[in-house]
């Protein structure tokens, strides 16, 4: 699982451009702040009310009127600006945040996302999700493949209630990138060294193949 | 013109039973403190309380929940409470959860006079059961109404005797939002200066929102997720 989180969180990285505004989201997304290499000139948001998240601060140094989305003690990097809670959201809703990439709990394969609530556990709230899934400019998922008890998370329709209907720009699991077109759910790489008939097995959701794969395939 | 007030418990007063009071603040950061505590010891029940979250179990908002004071929570994000939790199992306490930017701008619009908005947040999601929606550029959105509170509990850094208020950090958060949505806005400070000491190009609330000033003696600023850089 370790191992699993390690490859999602490095081939998430890979997403993020030079002079990108980026928002990610609480939990693994977090943790890719710290992969983003110092070549690249990237401002992350925080819904709170920061653009441009410096590193976490050093022991002593932390400020109680300093957080992050997830309420964690951060630094503000040179050229950040603080602003309000209508600001920060209508740079997201006014499609202004070049990319959002959040975590997920079952993705469809008409891109929507759950991410919420489980139906039966107390409902903790949304958040900033269901905003940022609808105003980012890019959005991409990450989550595990399949749950713990073995069963696909990339679902012909979701169970669970939607955060988002037909918000997923592109889906990063520990198996395999999906990107969601007007043509359906396509399968543009294969990250654990299967072939595509395994990521199929894996897989509930219905999807086709991304040519360059399969090229790829042929050829071995 | 002094909006200097004589205390918080004066101040909170205005606060009656069913009034619906918003507070500004994130998690624990730049919220209310000593508002929040007045309210707590004044008793004040049937509340219908708007801020993001609603504290922890025994700081900030769940003061409120510890006395059974709130009758209706509107917020986004309430997992940080276990009061909270075992109220609304037990039917006590409604709970209304909003996206947070739906809230911050219906917060927002409810200080600027506009009655309600379109949003594509929540569409297809269990919160735009019973709402209106309309369809703009093949886009279907959501129609939100503004929030005006009776009472705003607002927290800046420094505020001048007029009630100019500047904000510190990300203790901005929701509370410029709050201190224009209130009919009545209490905002309290940690320093108080002269008229005329705040630069007015950075003046983040002017004093046209601001009802009743206060300096706050203490601030614990509880941390709620301590996070450093590995040594």
């Amino acid at each position: 699982m370790a191992n699993a989180r390690e490859k999602i969180i490095d081939r998430a990285a890979q997403e993020i451009e030079d002079g990108m505004n980026v928002n990610l989201g609480i939990g693994m997304p977090t943790m890719i702040a710290d992969r983003i290499p110092s070549s690249k000139h990237v401002f992350l948001h925080s819904e709170n009310g920061l653009l441009g998240i410096g590193p976490y601060p050093e022991a002593g140094e932390e400020d109680a009127d300093l957080i992050n989305a997830g309420k964690e003690t951060v630094t503000a990097k040179k050229g950040a600006s603080f602003i309000d809670n209508a600001e920060s959201f209508a740079m997201i809703r006014g499609g202004h945040v070049d990319l959002a990439i959040l975590g997920g709990m079952e993705v469809s394969e008409q891109g929507d996302l759950a991410n919420w609530m489980i139906p039966g556990k107390m409902v903790k709230g949304m958040g900033g999700a269901m905003d940022i899934v609808q105003g980012a400019r890019k959005l991409v998922i990450i989550m595990t493949h399949v749950n713990k008890q073995g069963d696909s998370k990339v679902r012909s329709a979701c169970d669970l209630p939607l955060t988002g209907s037909k918000v997923v720009d592109r889906l990063i699991t520990d198996m395999a990138v999906f990107d969601f077109t007007d043509e359906g759910m396509v399968l543009k790489e294969i990250l654990d060294g299967s072939d595509v008939e395994s990521v199929r097995e894996k897989t509930e959701a219905d999807f086709t193949v991304d040519k360059s794969l399969l090229q790829k395939e042929g050829s071995n | 013109m002094t909006k200097l007030a004589t205390s918080f418990k004066e101040s909170v007063r205005k606060i009656k039973d069913g009034d619906t009071v918003i507070a500004g603040g994130f998690g624990l950061s730049g919220i209310p403190e000593n508002a929040i505590m007045a309210l707590a010891e004044q008793g004040t029940k049937d509340l219908t309380i708007v801020s993001n979250n609603c504290g922890v179990d025994d700081w900030g908002l769940g003061l409120l929940l510890q006395n059974r004071q709130i009758k209706k929570m509107i917020a986004s994000y309430v997992g940080e409470n276990k009061t909270l939790e075992s109220q609304y199992l037990n039917g006590e306490l409604e709970v209304e959860l909003v996206p947070q930017g739906t809230l911050a701008e219906r917060i927002r619009a409810g200080g600027a006079g506009i009655p309600g908005f379109y949003t594509p947040t929540g569409v297809g999601t269990p919160i735009a059961e019973g709402k209106e929606y309309k369809e703009f550029n093949g886009k279907t959105c959501l129609l939100e109404e503004a929030i005006v509170g009776d009472v705003a509990l607002v927290k800046a850094w420094k505020g001048d005797t007029y009630g100019n208020l500047i904000y510190r950090r990300t203790a901005r958060n929701f509370n410029p939002l709050v201190a224009a949505a209130g009919k009545y806005t209490i905002a309290e400070v940690e320093e108080v200066v002269e008229v005329g000491d705040l630069d007015p190009n950075y003046i983040h609330t002017p004093s046209i929102y601001v009802q009743d000033l206060l300096k706050g003696e203490t601030y614990e600023k509880r941390i709620e997720k301590l996070t450093v850089r590995e040594a």
